[in-house]
């Protein structure tokens, strides 16, 4: 027995346990965790960041939703929530995620299609009726005016009661991935990240159970990188973010353990393995050795999976349970902290109900019936797993290489000059075509696709559709709220964010709160601040 | 160098995402398709409106003009584009591409759209699809 045992024992002894048989279905027992040191729970967390893995606690079913109105998204929450969903995670429209109001000439045709609309803090309202702030956690997928949808959740919180330091949840918040992958921007990066360092140190101070930022490789591969680049862009605007927080002085053991990550669970099951326990690994050896974190909670990568999208087909769709299952699969040995399952529709449009809710019953099944949740890091000491581990890493690092380079030893630095020469647009973009010529040329192939595609002419199934009705409903919802409020306030608030904007030495949560609590719109808010920072237009590359 | 395939001059083809939709994964790939097929491509970028893409597609003399959309606003977005250029009085055949359900498709072409490339279609059917349009 090593010492390193012994104290994966004491950690484990003093870990909870969840109330379930951790036999195989023919009774025989099964350690908790098998294979050698460092053992899960120990640094560098390859094999995962808690000494029992999912006999604590298993995985947090969080399924992202967001249709129609505020009133639609509510009644599909709490039906995710009785089907025992765990956390809540919302989808906005492509409006609300670009600043826009609904009114405005942009959202047409827009509105409600591919997410929820969110105009004002009475939208808000309506979109967590009745659902207990203080019990669930909510991530928001929202970006470039993530600061306004923050400050309407805690502004619906103190309505509810809930005071903000009870709020639990997620906001995304990584805006270096829009310039490199999702596109949904509204400033320039440098004055975006200035937003982004108010936002962590607003919920550092104020909100102990906000993650302020969740930094996203999904989008990364979904636009069509590799899993290394995915895994390498990804922990490099970690760092970045690190770097930003640390030249305001902030203290990393703080602001460390409030960070969350966000991949891609893709269809090559061992190379995504590979690349969720390199995560663990580089993100602890950077915060610790490079950027000096003592506490150990600032050197775990925790992170949230979806299954791949863009892997799904519309051809034969009913095939796309069988993938998906399989990538859940792969997020559970690689030891995510929560997962969407997408739903089988989904590349012909947003999820049916009936969709969404075989997606969550496919991650049950692999929580409770296939015994993958009794042992931590079950793969660990295979050696392919290791040897995929390690090629991951390997990547990954040659790319921080890069950037450092780039950055004269500053990755934030690289990663905004990355972003203006198309570094990464570039890499992502030649990913994508290679896989598509791979495809192409049937070197590559997609069951239903490009073989085996007897069955692909069958109708569609029963698919989700948002009436031209939900565009209008919301127009006017919008109007009423605008007709209705106190537009000496408004004016008043928005001023004072402009304001505020222009000293880089306010944080712009407070201003922004005030804001939204007597219905400034999104969009006015976003363009108090737009007055100052002005916008950013991508150079349309190929 | 002329189009090897037909031998007339190169095909030129616009194209564009309209409205706020960022995703641009699949619109990027199309442009290398064609751009490796021997067309001529205008890729506009991001956030376009109906009256910029009329505008360019006017400038660059285009054959056709391609739009990828993912969200959902096609049976918006399609016709009023289609709107735009009639008004312009210009003639070019407007191609759609993205997660389009098949109902939607009919009604597009219906519409006025010249074709519907759904999810997955193959290069060789892209292509295909751009050059038929054209010549009809």
């Amino acid at each position: 027995m090593t010492s390193s045992h012994d104290d994966w024992q004491a950690a484990f002894d003093a870990s909870p346990q969840r109330d379930a048989p951790f036999e195989t279905m023919s009774g025989v027992e099964v350690e908790a965790v098998y294979g050698d040191a460092p053992y899960p729970g120990q640094y560098p967390y390859t094999r995962g960041l808690f000494p029992a893995g999912y006999r604590s606690r298993l995985w947090t079913m969080r399924m992202f939703a967001g249709f129609g109105t505020a009133e639609d998204t509510n009644a599909r929450f709490k039906e995710l929530l009785r089907h025992g969903g765990t956390g809540l995670s919302t989808a906005f429209d492509m409006p609300t995620l670009m600043g826009r109001d609904s009114d405005s000439s942009w959202s047409l045709g827009e509105v409600g299609r591919a997410g929820v609309a969110i105009d004002t803090l009475s939208d808000m309202e309506d979109l967590f009726a009745d659902i207990e702030l203080d019990k669930v956690s909510t991530s928001m997928t929202i970006n470039g005016p993530a600061a306004s949808m923050l400050a309407m959740y805690v502004a619906v919180g103190e309505k509810n009661g809930v005071a903000r330091g009870h709020l639990a949840g997620t906001i995304q918040n990584d805006i270096l991935k829009e310039y490199q992958a999702q596109k949904e921007y509204i400033y320039p990066p440098r004055p975006s990240m200035r937003i982004v360092t108010d936002m962590v140190k607003f919920t550092t101070a104020e909100m102990p159970r906000w993650h302020p930022i969740s930094i996203s490789g999904y989008h990364i591969r979904e636009a069509g990188s590799t899993a290394a680049q995915e895994l390498a862009f990804t922990l490099a605007n970690g760092f970045a973010y690190v770097e930003a927080a640390l030249a305001e002085g902030q203290d990393i053991d703080e602001f460390g353990r409030r960070l969350s990550f966000f991949f891609n669970s893709h269809i090559d099951f061992f190379e995504e393995i590979g690349k969720f326990r390199a995560a663990r690994r580089i993100w602890a050896r950077w915060m610790k050795e490079r950027y000096g974190a003592t506490d150990e909670r600032a050197m775990m990568c925790r992170f949230h999976t979806q299954t791949a999208g863009v892997s799904l087909t519309a051809q034969q769709p009913e095939i796309n349970i069988a993938r998906v299952a399989l990538q859940a699969l792969a997020g559970a040995l690689g030891g995510t902290q929560s997962l969407h399952t997408d739903s089988y529709d989904e590349a012909l449009a947003l999820p049916s109900e009936k969709a969404a809710r075989i997606a969550l019953r496919t991650q049950q099944v692999v929580a409770h019936e296939t015994g993958v949740a009794n042992v931590a890091d079950p793969l660990g000491g295979a050696p392919y797993v290791e040897w995929m581990t390690d090629e991951m890493e390997r990547q990954a690092e040659a790319v921080f290489a890069h950037l450092d380079e780039l950055g004269n030893g500053s990755i934030l630095e690289g990663c905004y000059t990355g972003i203006e020469n198309g570094y990464f647009v570039g890499e992502i973009a030649d990913s994508a075509y290679r896989f598509e010529r791979e495809v192409n040329a049937d070197r590559r192939i997609i069951v239903g696709v490009n073989a085996f595609t007897e069955g692909t002419e069958d109708d569609d199934p029963n698919l989700l559709r948002i009436d031209a009705e939900t565009e209008a409903y919301q127009l006017k919802r919008l109007e009423t709220v605008k007709h209705d409020r106190d537009s000496a306030a408004v004016a008043n608030a928005l001023d004072q964010i402009t304001t505020d904007a222009q000293d880089p030495t306010i944080n712009l949560m407070p201003s922004i709160i005030d804001a939204v609590r007597v219905y400034a719109t999104e969009e006015e808010v976003a363009m108090a601040m737009e007055k100052v920072f002005g916008t950013y237009v991508e150079q349309a590359i190929v | 160098m002329p189009d090897p395939s037909t031998s007339s001059p190169k095909i030129r083809v616009v194209l564009a995402k309209l409205g706020l939709d960022g995703h641009d994964r699949g619109i990027k790939v199309v442009a290398r398709i064609l751009r490796d097929a021997g067309m001529e491509v205008i890729y506009l970028g991001l956030r376009q409106t109906t009256a910029s893409i009329v505008a360019a597609a006017e400038q660059e003399d285009a054959d056709a003009i391609g739009l990828s959309m993912h969200n959902a606003g096609h049976l918006t977005l399609a016709p009023a584009m289609l709107a735009a250029l009639d008004e312009a009085e210009l003639d070019i055949p407007v191609i759609i591409g993205g997660i389009v359900p098949d109902d939607d498709v009919e009604v597009l072409l219906v519409t006025g759209v010249a074709a519907v490339l759904g999810p997955g279609a193959p290069a060789a059917d892209v292509v295909a699809a751009v050059r038929d349009v054209v010549v009809s």
